[in-house]
């Protein structure tokens, strides 16, 4: 029993995180149908230059957070426009090739600059241990939970209550309606990439507290992984790809902590499969009727 | 229809001349055994691009896990040949390699086709990390992440350029084939072939299982030119360097596919040096072809197309 609830606790931390990196998959899914297979290096990226402030500007970790997001929106829209927005009209394959074709550069690129070993992250957060009758709750833990359920509470009510957000789920619903109400397009698209790239960055950044090594290719796993969560709640709905984030997290630490740690790669996929097979529409989805 | 036909016999002259040109260039010292690995790359490079283009340029299946396919291939292939070591083994280990890959593109096939473009893309990537993971595990067979080292190399000019040339063969004939029209209808509108009668399943988990053969024969040849494989050599970045050729080469081209594979792989020697900007090259150029020209260097088209429209502008003239 108690280690089941050790797992349960390391799964929702492991979760949550793949939460933050799912939201920004799911919502630029939900606008312009893209599997923007680039989010995971921005949550890479994030995870860099949360490292680079913590390291040289020595600041903490509220700072950190704050400017990783800041500079992962901004690359987030500069993406968008320089490879995305080109594409707009053309086959959704050739859009997917170019996502595939941004991941790589971001890889190497971080991998020209910064080299291709693994960085330790600075200890920015205390170490210290709670213990809840067998069960050991890190401090980090509690930290990736309270940062990742504050940045929900924001996404919810941006999306929900105000302006930008109505515009963002008209132009989800139908671009051109949308368009033709009035609402700038262009603009919403590059606000959903923004808040994803957000997203992302803050993800990365908890992931270098948590796992306390970062390298260029870190984005790589975790985001195909986010984007199996994504798909498992509902692609193209928030709270579906929360619950798929959590799902997905605990998913692989009881695959790592009762099976075999190898296989839990494998598990996650296998999970997709099954999923695409039986309901396609994910958990949240809603089914669509093709039409010819 | 005869099978020596003046077209036929035409292609055979000069599949033999090529060969003999490259033999003898190799025997002749002209081709160092630098740039023998750079040939080898090539021959491989285009049956893995040539199977892909079946299942993604043809077909239209976004597939990314056709690396998947080929560590199966050099697994059995590899095997194969470590436990016979001679000619025939390797043959053997060639073709067991093949049908390996076909069989589980035949059982990967039947539940995934049935999903459509990025779903697809997604699942297939996903099967290609399993299969990667279960060789990775299997350390009794696999030697797990360490790999397989010392495949007595029988994988030479003579072998690789025969089963390119088979490929090339037999993936032209099936395109040609009605089969392979009805491949090409599903691509160009998956409902409007349904609903002509088409059975799409069958002919995907074909076109799909067929891609998979080939990449299978590609692993096993790989395996015995290179003496070494280990389950990371087939990972997602595998899959995306034959993507790269196909789309430069353009989706629904074989030649095109040829034509790239040859490119990629003389640009790539050239940059051994700076792997890692080999990898941003790489990247700027998907991005690049996809902006300004995503059908590809060919599109559809064939080179051979080009000489037949000159011929017939000739005529009208």
């Amino acid at each position: 029993m108690d280690q089941f609830l050790q797992q349960l606790v390391n799964g929702i931390s492991l979760g949550s995180i793949y939460a933050l990196i799912a939201l920004g998959y799911t919502m630029v899914y939900g606008i312009i149908k893209l599997i923007n297979f680039a989010h995971g290096d921005i949550y890479m990226i994030g995870a860099y230059i949360g490292f680079a402030v913590t390291t040289y500007a020595k600041l903490g970790f509220v700072p950190a957070l704050i400017i990783s997001m800041v500079l992962c929106a901004i690359l987030g829209i500069i993406i968008e426009k320089v490879a995305y927005k080109p594409l707009r009209n053309s086959s959704r394959i050739a859009v997917l090739i170019t996502a595939i074709g941004m991941s790589l550069l971001l890889e190497y690129i971080m991998m020209f600059f910064v080299g291709a070993g693994v960085r330790s992250f600075p200890k920015v957060l205390s170490d210290s241990l709670f213990y809840i009758s067998n069960i050991t709750i890190k401090m980090q833990q509690i930290y990736i939970v309270i940062t990742t359920v504050v940045l929900m509470v924001i996404l919810q009510f941006i999306v929900n209550k105000t302006k930008i957000g109505k515009a963002m789920r008209a132009v989800s619903t139908d671009k051109d309606a949308a368009q033709l109400m009035g609402i700038k397009v262009d603009n919403t698209i590059s606000f959903t990439f923004a808040i994803g790239s957000a997203l992302a960055g803050a993800a990365g950044v908890l992931v270098g507290i948590y796992y306390n090594s970062i390298d260029p290719l870190m984005g790589m796993m975790p985001g195909l992984k986010a984007f199996v969560a994504a798909v498992f709640g509902g692609i193209g709905n928030i709270p579906g790809a929360m619950i798929g984030g959590l799902v997905i997290g605990l998913l692989e630490t009881f695959v790592s902590g009762y099976g075999n740690s190898m296989y839990r790669d494998a598990a996650v996929f296998a999970f997709l499969i099954i999923i695409l097979i039986i309901k396609p529409s994910g958990l949240l989805g809603k089914n669509t009727k093709e039409k010819v | 229809m005869k099978v020596l036909n003046k077209k036929n016999i035409i292609t055979l002259v000069l599949i033999l001349v090529f060969y003999s040109v490259i033999q003898g260039l190799i025997s002749a010292r002209v081709i160092n055994s630098f740039y023998e690995i750079t040939i080898a790359t090539i021959c491989i490079n285009i049956i893995l691009a040539v199977s892909l283009n079946l299942v993604t340029g043809f077909t239209g299946q976004f597939s990314l896990g056709h690396a998947g396919f080929m560590s199966i291939g050099a697994y059995a292939g590899a095997l194969t040949v470590m436990n016979t070591n001679s000619t025939m083994g390797f043959l053997a280990g060639v073709l067991i390699g093949a049908i390996a890959a076909a069989f589980v593109g035949i059982i990967i096939g039947i539940p995934t086709l049935r999903l459509k473009g990025d779903y697809l893309a997604i699942a297939t990537l996903g099967m290609a990390e399993i299969i990667r993971v279960v060789f990775l595990n299997m350390n009794d067979i696999t030697n797990g992440a360490a790999g397989l080292n010392g495949i007595p190399r029988y994988a030479n000019w003579l072998w690789l350029f025969v089963f390119t040339a088979v490929t090339l063969i037999l993936i032209n004939n099936f395109i040609k084939s009605s089969l392979g029209r009805a491949c090409i209808s599903i691509r160009e509108d998956e409902i409007a072939a349904e609903s002509m009668g088409i059975n799409t399943t069958k002919y995907k988990v074909m076109a799909f299982s067929i891609g998979a053969f080939f990449a299978g024969i590609a692993g096993a040849l790989y395996s015995s030119y290179f003496y070494f494989i280990k389950p990371d050599l087939f990972g997602f970045m595998k899959s995306i360097d034959i993507l790269v050729i196909v789309v430069f080469g353009g989706m629904g081209s074989i030649t095109g596919s040829i034509i790239a594979a040859i490119v990629l792989a003389v640009v790539t020697t050239f940059l051994q040096s700076f792997a890692a900007l080999r990898m941003i090259f790489y990247a700027l150029l998907l991005i690049i072809i996809m902006i300004f020209r995503p059908q590809g260097l060919l599109g559809t088209k064939e080179i051979t197309d080009l000489f037949k429209f000159k011929k017939k502008s000739e005529k009208i003239e």
